[in-house]
């Protein structure tokens, strides 16, 4: 009965409302960080578990398969960032304003994509990178004079798919986040800018763009991790985690193939924990560069 | 009707043509959107031998398309009969993930908003800071606990790890802050228990963030590829995704199935979308913008 009353105090009702998270917390992330962690220093195999220091990592830095990766990645994550941060910024900033038409409807066929799942999209690209000269984009490109590719067979051309299919996928949810930040921006500010006498381009750099900061570090942000950690993209691209000459493995796809199809949870662990190092590093420098911890200047 | 609009809001020639010509832009990009599903949507309604022998691209003849992938699809032979159980158990992996995530994530939130308690900052950086560690990287060790707490093969096991996200809870929070407490002395007066309070008064006038944030549930989950192949092993278990995935072989001798499958799995989620546009946006960029 006092515990009863206890629990249904205004005091203790708080941490029964935050239990499911302290449990999810400590289950679904403490636990399975702490053991990828020590599964990283251990030989696992079916029965037993070894431990052999930083073995896995000695091994990570010899192997050139996982520098493949980690520069697929790379690259990856740069197209992205380079693709998909500047026009849908630009095209937000023209949604906005009162030349379009019809923007409801623009909006939606923007975000079709984003309701399609990575399976159907990936299948569809896949198709249309199609080495035959009936395929998509061999149609295109001879009809530009430039022939025929073997789209997936090639690093340069494998690449390209991938960020087409990024590309296709993103762009109109990163104008939507765009959009709803310079929904946040006070018109009046536009207008004593303008009684400044500056023209569409100064209003664009000097009132949209540091005004809509927080939109950009946050698209910044979640396109380092999603572009770090692309997986699925790729393997549907190539129907599954291998891909000629690797020009399709990715950090990820590498922890997939040894973790997971060669059962190496020792050696696959420490793939991740080299890319949870990696996404951290970046994400602190970005942080950093764009004044997060810094007070606020006034 | 047209003009008087533009001569009220003062649009000169020069802008009327830039205007045309930013339409015009995003006409296009709608185009090129739309292009790869409409190129499937016209393969959907061939053979699918010759998506393996010729690729896809935009192909208009009407003389060579028939509807025998959609009769085939839904003909009840065992093809169709594996395609509509990916299809159930997509749709109640659907339903299982947005209830409990649902759930979940308000009364969490819930406890993060509504109270002062010397833990509540810390909790809520807490959440915070599991968004900054990737999913992907967890899939190795949560693969391997899922096996000794023997949920590999179980909804539970591809909905829980998920059950309490990160950015669902931030986004009720965020609501829920602008709530006005004074509706919990009001109830605390009415001799309503703390959990009253939270189920009966708060939860009613929270509906519109429950309605953002089952739909993108609800889209999350009907979508979901990696974390669910991992755990469901047993074929009959398989959800839309992971079986159309199954399809996608070298021989190709299913792509009737796959292209057709893969149009209509689209369907479900269109529909939802046409009929719920504003929550989607809403619940998708929340985050931006306060975060």
């Amino acid at each position: 009965m006092k515990i009863k009353k206890f629990l249904y105090s205004q005091k203790a009702a708080p941490y029964v409302f935050v239990i499911p998270f302290i449990l999810s917390f400590l289950f679904f992330w403490v636990y399975p960080l702490c053991s990828t962690f020590i599964m990283s220093f251990q030989d696992i195999g079916p029965a037993t578990s070894e431990w052999i220091g930083i073995k896995n990592y000695s091994k990570l830095l010899r192997d050139p398969t996982f520098r493949t990766a980690i520069a697929n990645s790379f690259e990856y994550m740069l197209g992205t960032l380079i693709l998909l941060i500047p026009f849908p910024m630009l095209f937000a900033v023209l949604m906005d304003s009162r030349l379009v038409k019809a923007k409801g409807f623009w909006k939606a066929c923007l975000y079709l994509p984003a309701l399609t799942s990575v399976v159907i999209s990936g299948t569809l690209f896949r198709l249309m990178f199609s080495e035959y000269p009936t395929g998509q984009m061999n149609v295109i490109t001879s009809a530009l004079g430039l022939g025929t590719f073997k789209w997936l067979k090639m690093k340069a051309t494998g690449l390209g798919a991938l960020l087409v299919t990024a590309c296709w996928r993103w762009t109109g949810v990163n104008m939507l986040y765009f959009l709803s930040g310079l929904k946040s921006i006070d018109t009046a500010l536009y207008e004593s800018a303008e009684i400044d006498g500056a023209n569409s381009w100064q209003k664009f750099r000097y009132v949209t763009i540091p005004l809509i900061k927080p939109t950009t570090i946050y698209v910044l942000t979640i396109s380092v991790y999603a572009g770090l950690a692309m997986f699925m993209e790729s393997f549907m691209l190539w129907a599954g985690p291998a891909s000629p000459n690797n020009i399709g493995l990715t950090i990820v796809g590498y922890l997939y193939n040894r973790g997971i199809q060669k059962n190496d949870l020792g050696y696959g662990s420490a793939i991740g924990l080299v890319l949870l190092v990696i996404a951290l590093i970046i994400n602190i420098i970005q942080l950093v560069a764009n004044g997060t911890f810094k007070k606020e200047e006034r | 009707m047209a003009n008087s609009i533009d001569k009220k809001m003062g649009m000169s020639a020069k802008n009327r043509i830039l205007s045309v010509i930013a339409t015009a832009w995003f006409a296009i990009l709608a185009i090129i959107i739309i292009f790869p599903v409409f190129a499937g949507l016209l393969a959907s309604f061939r053979p699918g031998t010759e998506l393996i022998r010729k690729g896809l691209s935009i192909d208009l003849d009407v003389r060579t398309m028939t509807l025998n992938n959609y009769i085939y699809l839904f003909s009840g032979n065992a093809d169709s009969q594996k395609y509509f159980m990916w299809f159930k158990n997509s749709l109640f992996l659907t339903a299982v993930s947005v209830v409990g995530t649902l759930v979940v994530c308000y009364i969490v939130a819930y406890g993060l908003s509504m109270y002062e308690y010397p833990l509540k900052n810390f909790l809520f950086f807490l959440v915070i800071a599991t968004m900054m560690v990737p999913f992907e990287i967890l899939i190795l060790p949560l693969y391997k606990e899922m096996i000794t707490l023997k949920l590999i093969d179980t909804t539970a096991g591809v909905v829980l790890p998920g059950v309490c996200g990160a950015s669902t809870v931030f986004f009720f929070r965020q609501y829920m802050i602008g709530l006005p407490k004074e509706l919990l002395d009001a109830g605390r007066i009415d001799g309503a228990t703390e959990y009253g309070i939270c189920f009966k008064i708060m939860l009613p006038i929270t509906k519109p963030a429950f309605a953002a944030m089952s739909i993108l549930c609800a889209m999350g989950a009907w979508n979901n590829v990696l974390w669910p192949m991992l755990v469901y092993r047993n074929a009959s278990k398989f959800t839309l995704p992971i079986g159309l995935n199954t399809l996608l072989t070298p021989y190709g001798n299913n792509y009737d199935v796959l292209i057709a499958g893969s149009m209509f799995g689209i369907l479900p989620v269109f529909i939802v979308f046409l009929c719920f546009q504003r929550y989607f946006i809403e619940g998708m960029t929340a985050g931006a913008v306060k975060g």
